[in-house]
């Protein structure tokens, strides 16, 4: 092989294999793309298309409604109702809610959206401020939530 | 008036560099000495400026200057003085003006190190280096302003990020990564001169080789460092996410690694010498390219990346240097091409290197593919998405299994051509001894076949590297009855290249089993534990004694203390946190980790109440601690590797004197 035919071969080899990549990125894309919605899009969108996210991750941006956080210590079960001011999603987690996690604050919820419409959570992350706001009104966009916690 | 001093300087700098990159164009292109020695003193003057100019940004840090409009932004009073100095590189502006402080010594030490010698390359080279400050400088004299005068002067600043006051990690990792992001510039503009000379010398090559080498290493260890801190930090026992930040470092490092073999055959057969500068290139952009997406917010958004003034205008310089790479590359790429020259069969160690190259080069495009999705996505349908670790895993598994194995082959293979029987005497023992590895893993309970598949690998290319290593020392200590000191030595220094490479090949086979391991077998779950009460968990009792708070003039932390034990051995008491810094409010966790050569306790504390009990996550995973093993034998190979022959031969040359008397 010269440099020419062994240039020109490897040239078709890697633009195969970034086909290849590119196949695989939309073979694995289904289940594997994270979505980053605020409850009100998280609605929007499955009433759109439930079979196109059925199963999809979501990262749910919103904040912890007031007066809805319960936390069984026996079964640690973690209940409360994410919001964005318009829509509200039930949401389930299982093991302790962090301390800085208390009701009115910013959070990312990462799950998937069960049969029953409850939000089954894997990862509760919580926006690392302390600056408390009141909840509903001044908690302003929840996609604000993301920014703080991404620089994590 | 630091205010004014310090942009003086920077302006200065721009100037120096400005002048600089023109003087060194113009002597390159009329192969003029003269023009060569001015435009090293600009270089020196540049780079002097800039490292004046970030003393007095210590300076005025270390003096608590709120005036100033970084210190303003990141300085407080009641922070401790090492976190103040560091603070530098804690946000955005000031961590601007560090690159700035780091390309100037780069520049500097390069400048040194080739005076009088290859005076038309040097010129070429220290041109672009010092376009690649223009565009620093300029940032740091406009939108990017760490010097910004204060109206209002405040009596106090919040501090620092709370992450940087954290963990010492979080003071080392930043400079390392940057050594080896900044240092790139210097193999690019090496690169580009000789594109621009038309020619590539082997003297030159070598020298573009060993800088290369010197940065990937500074690079490495700066990945390494920030997936340990996250471990040790972030609390929850990961150490890799597939984070657009990560990535972004990942990317150059992979580019640099490709060229970092494809230059040992242009090295040595004479091939492949236009893709190495091509890879170089690559790697340079690639690291532009994370600047940007670390700096200008993007992935927060790509639609509020343009609040920052800083997106757009990176943007732009990546643009240009694409384009013009891209036009040297088809003028001059032809010129460069060894006529005559050929990989002699598929099986040999072009053949395995040329094989390498492609998994290299697919995987950063498999990175790169999976990082910017999201971007394109968004842009297209508003829609904000991220790509998940499963694609990620998914791709990078075969090629990595892939890279292991050719750890194994490429190394052991002749040059040139191979007959079949010594290929099967070379291989038969190692593949025969990696089945067997594979077969008792099955036999003990994986049923991975990745697993499997990875500890058979890494046996095969562990095989290959101890081999190589152990039999120049052995030959030595039978030929010539060193003993084994000596004799370990002598061929580290003689064969320093070789000796390093299969240090860096053991430590990536070290990471890959320590990877595969702790992904497999990980263990997690939260508990809530009452006082003084044990709990079993993955084999470990712990107990909660209870927690405390500590008061720090910057911080409070709020202790969990734990007693673990572990088959009746006491591990001591473990204390994960929170540190809640005062200035800015923010709460950070502080995992307690038990680390063992076997497996490692994780500790994060969740949440302390009142009635007793105290939450925390529980991670157990075997084999961690293999994992910056590995990573510092990377890097420890290669600074062997890249360790400057000439104090080396000065040495031997002193011995050879010595042994004549």
């Amino acid at each position: 092989m010269t440099e020419q035919q062994s240039r020109r071969l490897a040239l078709v080899i890697v633009v195969v294999v970034c086909l290849g990549a590119l196949g695989g990125l939309f073979f694995f894309a289904k289940g594997n793309l994270v979505y980053y919605w605020t409850p009100t899009e998280m609605e929007e969108a499955l009433a759109q298309s439930t079979d196109d996210y059925n199963g999809a991750v979501i990262r749910l941006g919103a904040v912890v409604k007031a007066e809805t956080l319960e936390w069984d210590k026996e079964s640690q079960e973690i209940n409360f109702v994410a919001t964005d001011g318009t829509t509200d999603v039930p949401v389930l987690a299982t093991g302790a809610p962090p301390a800085m996690f208390r009701e009115g604050i910013g959070v990312v919820v990462e799950g998937r959206l069960g049969q029953s419409g409850v939000f089954l959570s894997d990862r509760l992350m919580v926006k690392h401020s302390n600056e408390y706001r009141v909840p509903d009104e001044e908690a302003g966009d929840p996609m604000s939530v993301y920014k703080t916690v991404e620089d994590l | 008036m630091i205010s004014l001093i310090g942009r003086g300087l920077v302006l200065l700098a721009l100037a120096a560099a400005v002048s600089g990159c023109v003087v060194g164009s113009i002597s390159g292109i009329r192969k003029r000495d003269r023009g060569g020695d001015w435009t090293r003193n600009l270089t020196f003057a540049f780079g002097s400026f800039m490292v004046m100019a970030t003393l007095l940004m210590e300076y005025a840090l270390i003096t608590h200057d709120f005036s100033v409009g970084y210190v303003a932004q990141v300085g407080s009073l009641s922070t401790p003085l090492h976190i103040t100095i560091v603070s530098l590189w804690s946000a955005l502006e000031g961590s601007i003006l560090f690159w700035g402080f780091v390309l100037g010594i780069y520049a500097m030490v390069f400048a040194w190190t080739t005076r009088g010698r290859h005076p038309q390359h040097t010129a070429y080279s220290l041109a672009v280096l010092l376009g690649v400050a223009v565009f620093f400088c300029f940032l740091v004299a406009s939108v990017a302003d760490p010097f910004a005068a204060v109206e209002v002067v405040p009596p106090d600043g919040p501090g620092p990020n709370p992450l940087l006051q954290n963990h010492v990690l979080m003071i080392i990792h930043p400079p390392a990564l940057y050594l080896g992001f900044v240092g790139m510039s210097v193999p690019f503009a090496m690169a580009c001169s000789a594109l621009l000379a038309g020619r590539l010398d082997a003297a030159w090559m070598q020298m573009l080789r060993r800088w290369t080498l010197l940065v990937w290493s500074f690079l490495t260890l700066g990945i390494l460092l920030g997936g340990w801190w996250s471990y040790e930090v972030l609390g929850w026992g990961g150490y890799w996410a597939w984070d657009p930040v990560e990535n972004a470092s990942f990317m150059p490092w992979l580019a640099a690694t490709a060229f970092l073999h494809s230059a040992m055959v242009t090295a040595r057969k004479g091939l492949f010498s236009g893709w190495s500068l091509v890879l170089v290139i690559a790697s340079f952009l690639l690291t532009l390219l994370g600047t940007f997406m670390t700096r200008s917010g993007v992935f927060n958004s790509v639609h509020s990346f343009t609040q920052s003034p800083i997106g757009p205008v990176f943007l732009v310089f990546i643009a240009i240097v694409l384009v013009f790479s891209v036009i040297l590359l088809s003028a001059r790429l032809d010129t460069l091409a060894a006529k005559d020259a050929s990989i002699g069969s598929a099986v040999s160690r072009e053949g395995s290197f040329l094989l390498n190259n492609l998994l290299f080069v697919c995987f950063t495009f498999t990175v790169l593919l999976g990082t910017l999705y999201p971007l394109i996505v968004e842009a297209i349908s508003e829609n904000r998405i991220s790509v998940g670790q499963p694609y990620f895993d998914a791709m990078s598994a075969p090629i990595c299994l892939a890279l292991l194995f050719l750890m194994g082959v490429g190394p052991v293979l002749p040059w040139g051509r191979s007959e079949p029987g010594q290929v099967r005497q070379l291989f038969v023992r190692p593949a025969v001894f990696s089945v067997v590895v594979g077969a008792l893993s099955f036999a003990l309970g994986v049923r991975s076949p990745w697993v499997i598949g990875t500890f058979s690998m890494a046996t095969f290319a562990a095989w290959a590297s101890v081999r190589e290593l152990s039999t120049p020392v052995l030959l030595r200590m039978r030929k010539q009855g060193e003993a084994l000191p000596k004799a370990l030595l002598e061929s580290a220094i003689r064969t320093r290249r070789r000796f390093g490479g299969h240090i860096v090949h053991l430590g990536v086979v070290a990471m890959a089993v320590s990877v595969a391991s702790a992904t497999h077998w990980r263990e997690d779950v939260d508990l809530t534990l009452t006082q003084d009460e044990p709990v079993e968990v993955f084999g470990y009792t712990l107990t909660y004694l209870g927690a405390e708070n500590q008061d720090q003039p910057h911080r409070v932390s709020q202790v969990g203390r734990f007693s673990a034990a572990a088959g009746g051995r006491d591990l001591g008491v473990l204390e994960p946190r929170f540190n809640r810094y005062k200035k800015r409010g923010d709460e950070v966790p502080s995992p307690a980790v038990y680390s063992g050569p076997k497996e490692d306790l994780y500790l994060s504390l969740l949440r302390v109440d009142d009635d007793g009990t105290a939450s925390l996550r529980v991670v157990v995973q075997p084999m961690v601690a293999w994992l910056w093993v590995g990573g510092l034998m990377m890097v420890f190979g290669s600074f062997i590797a890249s360790f400057p022959e000439r104090i080396l031969r000065r040495r031997s040359s002193v011995e050879a004197q010595g042994d004549v008397a």
